[in-house]
């Protein structure tokens, strides 16, 4: 069986497990296992606490994955109906022999940490604006104490949260006692000092910092700058940058405002940092053009220091060709040597020392070339695919129609189809290769492209990044999925 | 203890309610509580604040930073409350959680608090507890303790044996070296302080080859540090050591590809100058400021120009005037034709200071030029700044050479369509009608002075009316009274109600006028329809301007509804196609 896996290995990658409703019609009040509820500061914060096939109801979309460094958490924001931001711990059991490979990991589940509201539908009053309570983007903040700290932003507003652990809690009143009864004054006869005592954990998740009135279209993209001190937020037009502790002010970097908007060409589709320089970034065009800026140069970075673009095929020239080439996603791989571009049929690798073309093309489902006119009618042409990196850069993934999502090892130049559905979520079931007919007759394991169900996409996958665990998000699931081991 | 309580009820009640609000749910409660801290453990006494108290305190680090920043504070000054010097050390744990949290100004009040409380150590305590804490900080699991650490080094150096010396400079040494950019920074920041308490030999042989390290550190924000540390480290060694191991960094710094690094660079330029000593600056600093005037990125340039003046100055006197001659002033006039306004006002904001140095004769040959340029500068800013800084010029040519090219600048901006424009030059009135005389002022600015008086908007109005006052006080009541009493007055029969008021506002303001109008004021009312003005004694003894509305009011139907209504004006502006905005404030 044909797999994608790195260092040249073929890995076959097995369930591990789901979140999320069944099916779409569930009541959605069902909970399993332990729920807590705690009122903290005004919030209500919900602890969950999963068993083994504990499921998770009432949160229809998962928007987001994230993995933070080698720390086995994971960010997933609900979009619709309630939003919420799901902080899912798993334990990982770290071998304790490492000479002997052949012995099988432990791994852990994961488990719902915590849950709150980051943005609530707000209102604003200059432009008559509704402001939707979505997430556009989240990104983990590099940890500095016990507490986890990320940045969430919604089309206008960009929030710092920290979570954090609470374990202790003060104990001894001297003019009540601990269950709010008044005592008597005249009984007080010695002062009592309150007292720290053990206590569950409690999980909080407090908004420090807001960075919002900046932003004058609809932020699409927040990176953390590898000084750890700064970050940008880009908009369709714009781009800023933020100090981390300074929340009333933020410098425009990039304007492509047009001074008649009638001008207007094209619209910044994502931007990212690079990894580990400082002063670069890159921020990519509706056009497919990738710009990467230097911050050394000048305060201000409307002049690019080197333009990415692929000169376009005349061959494949059609209405749709703009619409296409719009990138809708932009990584860096771990060493910032080269960075990945996904656009609506394809993704690219580039190499930042070579701005002619990308080193790597790989399609994704150049089979629906030719239906591009009713994705057009159905407006799934706009859809944003992200796309993301495996631990050591050898293996890329990304999103596809029909729950599919596809890798491309880039040594052994392979690729795999795989689909995340409810049929093969039996534990440690082994993923199998999916493969769509394109053109010429139909074999017998083939799927048509007219039989591709469109409303069910992933948008949204992660790779940890030391590990092969991956998370990927349908339309209602978080699926997760890891390599098989003996 | 059993005597004492008897009587103790009503004495510990406060206490008892502070020590509670200790754990409320009101934040602002808990706040005032932390606030009396000291009351609450002067009450408890020093024993039972040590085993009760402080440990309580130590593990409050959940609350509010506006809480924990208190604490910190307080902590500061506790060690009488805790039994004097020989007990301080108590008072380290808490501080060293609060040292630990994620908020840079708790953990900078906390860093704070542990460094006056360090110098209350005696040096065994220093060295037992202090040192220790100095060591678990710097090697703590996340880079806040870490960067916390850093500003801690320096006040215990002295104080230990040359063993822990060692350990410390190690430990130094190792932060400067973290991982994380954020440590990095703040180990170059404290680098400077700490080479200060360092012996001499330590400093060459290990604080050095830090700060070269941390001056080409691949992060921006860590290099531009860097900069600071140069001018502490360069004020500690001779000047041919200066040459051999700072300027290598300096210059690099100068022609840093980071323009944050330069701008750094141009921000300190005075205080490296000093630093360096004269010699160096002649033969280096001299061309890294030329070169900083002609850098691509104007944030730099713009910094550089507003320190002309002061580098200039801060040349050794001797050969001064041929280096401003041939190095500097030559970039200068660039920079007057700058494409970016904000590099030309700050130059414009100097450049004056450099005529006394380069003496009458270069400053008419060379500056006068210049600045006569800068007058007819589209940005207003810069003619502002020339015009505000013009006395330094009078006194090496005299204002005449100017005056014939300042007055159409000056016209220029008194009617400038930007108001906080118009605003600023009226400020500058009394000092250019100082400068260029009674004449020259009632010839050609007093009709400017009297035109503000009716501008349209209030704030230019009022220093219009301010501007009356000074003039008055400086050219003497004979001229108020020729010049200006009689178009105040020609004012208050003006049908414009707002051209009535200002009227009041002069005579307000103008004491020398207000004895001659008192009368008067009353007199040149002549609209048909005025109240009377009523002038009230103030309790300190001034007088108060009032207007007798009572027959007005007495005769006025009162509208239920004077103010449209706001659901009103929304209906009305439903079906408009064009919805414009009136100001109500300020203008009536």
């Amino acid at each position: 069986m044909a797999g994608v896996g790195s260092g040249g290995n073929d890995i076959q990658w097995c369930f591990s497990q789901v979140k999320g409703a069944i099916d779409d019609d569930v009541a959605e009040d069902f909970l399993y296992g332990k729920v807590v509820y705690q009122k903290i500061t005004n919030m209500e914060v919900k602890i969950l606490d999963f068993g083994s096939h504990g499921l998770l109801q009432g949160f229809k979309w998962i928007s987001k994955l994230m993995y933070w460094m080698n720390k086995l958490w994971l960010l997933v924001p609900w979009k619709v109906p309630v939003l919420l931001v799901l902080l899912v711990k798993g334990e990982m059991i770290e071998k304790p022999n490492k000479q002997n490979k052949s012995q099988p990991h432990c791994r852990g589940e994961y488990n719902v940490y915590s849950t709150f509201q980051s943005h609530e539908p707000e209102f604003d009053y200059l432009k008559s604006l509704e402001i939707e309570e979505k997430i556009n983007k989240i990104r983990w903040l590099p940890q500095q104490n016990a507490a986890q700290f990320l940045l969430s932003t919604n089309d206008k507003t960009i929030k710092l949260w920290k979570i954090s652990e609470r374990d202790k809690r003060p104990e001894g009143y001297n003019l009540k006692e601990e269950d709010g009864r008044y005592r008597d004054p005249a009984t007080v006869t010695t002062l009592k000092v309150p007292v720290f005592k053990p206590m569950d954990l409690m999980v909080e998740a407090s908004p420090r910092r807001i960075f919002a009135n900046a932003h004058t279209y609809h932020i699409n993209s927040i990176s953390v700058n590898s000084d750890y001190e700064t970050y940008l937020s880009a908009d369709d037009l714009r781009i800023n940058l933020w100090h981390l502790e300074i929340t009333d002010r933020s410098f425009n970097i990039v304007d492509i405002k047009p001074a008649n908007m009638e001008e207007l060409t094209e619209v910044i589709t994502a931007a990212e940092f690079h990894p580990n320089q400082c002063n670069t970034f890159v921020y990519s065009s509706s056009k497919g053009t990738i710009r990467l800026c230097d911050m050394r140069a000048a305060a201000l970075c409307d002049k690019h220091a080197k333009l990415f673009e692929e000169p376009e095929d005349p061959s494949n020239r059609s209405f749709f060709s703009e619409i296409i080439s719009s990138i809708s996603d932009v990584k860096f791989n771990h060493s910032g040597r080269y960075m990945m571009t996904r656009d609506y049929l394809s993704v690219k690798i580039w190499d930042l020392n070579m701005e002619s073309r990308p080193v790597e093309t790989y399609q994704v489902h150049e089979y629906l070339r030719s239906k591009l006119c009713s994705l057009y009618e159905n407006d799934c042409i706009f859809d944003k695919f992200e796309c993301c990196w495996n631990g050591c850069d050898s293996v890329v993934m990304t999103g596809s129609y029909n729950n599919f999502f596809r890798m491309f090892d880039r040594n052994t130049k392979r690729d795999i189809t795989l689909e995340a559905s409810r049929e093969n979520s039996k534990p440690r079931a082994i993923l199998k290769p999916r493969r769509v007919c394109s053109g010429g007759k139909r074999k017998k394991d083939e799927i048509s492209v007219d039989s591709l169900d469109f409303n069910k996409k992933i948008l949204h996958t992660a790779w940890h990044p030391k590990e092969n665990i991956i998370a990927v998000a349908t339309t209602n699931n978080l699926y997760i999925f890891q390599d098989k081991v003996n | 203890m059993a005597a004492s309580s008897a009587v103790g009820d009503d004495s510990l009640y406060p206490i008892a309610v502070l020590i509670d609000e200790l754990r409320n749910e009101d934040v602002q409660l808990r706040l005032n509580s932390i606030k009396k801290l000291s009351t609450i453990a002067l009450a408890l006494g020093v024993e039972r604040t040590r085993t009760e108290l402080l440990p309580f305190l130590t593990d409050t680090i959940y609350d509010e930073d506006e809480v924990l920043l208190a604490l910190a504070e307080q902590l500061g000054s506790f060690t009488a409350l805790v039994g004097g010097p020989a007990f301080v050390n108590c008072l380290l744990p808490p501080l060293e959680s609060l040292a630990t949290v994620e908020e840079t100004v708790v953990r900078d009040k906390a860093v704070e608090s542990l460094r006056v409380i360090s110098k209350e150590h005696s040096s065994p305590d220093l060295e037992r507890h202090f040192v220790p804490l100095v060591k678990r900080l710097a090697s703590g699991d996340w880079f806040t303790s870490r960067t916390s650490a850093c500003g801690l080094f320096s006040v215990c150096y002295q104080r230990v044996p040359n063993s822990v010396k060692a350990e410390l400079r190690l430990n130094f040494k190792n932060l400067c070296m973290d991982d994380t950019p954020m440590v990095r920074r703040a180990a170059a920041a404290k680098l400077g302080e700490f080479a200060k308490v360092l012996e001499l030999e330590h400093l060459k042989s290990e604080i050095i080859p830090m700060f070269t390290m941390l001056a080409s550190d691949e992060q921006d924000s860590v290099r531009l540090l860097a900069v600071e540390a140069c001018v502490s480290i360069a004020e500690l060694l001779k000047r041919e050591e200066v040459e051999k191991l700072v300027m290598p960094t300096l210059r690099q710094a100068v022609e840093d590809k980071s323009w944050r690094v330069r701008y750094m660079v141009a921000d300190k330029f005075i205080e490296l100058q000093k630093a360096i000593g004269p010699e160096i600056t002649k033969k280096d600093l001299v061309p890294a400021f030329q070169n900083l005037m002609k850098d691509c990125e104007a944030e730099v340039r713009a910094s550089t120009a507003s320190k002309v003046r002061d580098f200039c100055e801060n040349l050794p006197t001797d050969g001064r005037q041929q280096i401003i001659m041939t190095h500097i002033l030559p970039s200068v006039k660039e920079l007057v034709s700058d494409a970016n306004e904000h590099v030309k006002s700050a130059l414009a904001s100097v450049i004056m200071g450099l005529s006394p140095m380069l003496g009458k004769e270069n400053t008419v040959e060379h500056l006068l030029p210049l600045f006569l340029t800068q007058l007819k500068d589209e940005c207003p800013e810069v003619r502002l700044n020339i015009i505000s800084n013009l006395d330094c010029v009078n006194e090496v040519i005299g204002i005449r050479q100017l005056s014939q090219s300042l007055l159409p600048a000056i016209v220029e901006l008194a009617e400038d369509a930007k108001w906080r424009v118009r605003l600023a030059i009226i400020e500058y009135m009394p000092l250019l009608a100082g400068q260029l005389g009674v004449e020259f002022f009632n010839e050609k600015l007093n009709s400017i002075c009297m035109a503000w008086l009716v501008d349209h908007v209030f704030a230019v109005r009022e220093a219009a009316t301010n501007n009356l006052k000074k003039l008055t006080q400086k050219f003497g009541k004979i001229w108020a009274q020729n010049t200006i009493i009689p178009k105040v007055l020609a004012m208050s029969s003006n049908p414009n109600y707002l051209h009535r008021m200002t009227t009041l506002f002069c005579v307000n303001v103008n004491k020398e006028i207000e004895s001659m109008l008192t009368n008067g004021i009353i007199d040149v009312r002549c609209s048909q329809c005025c109240s009377p003005i009523v002038m009230v004694p103030k309790p300190e003894g001034t007088q108060r301007l009032c207007v007798d509305y009572r027959k007005v009011n007495a005769v006025t139907r009162t509208d239920s509804y004077p103010i449209p209504r706001l659901e009103d004006c929304i209906e009305k502006v439903g079906q408009s196609a064009l919805i414009s905005n009136f100001q109500t404030w300020k203008e009536h």
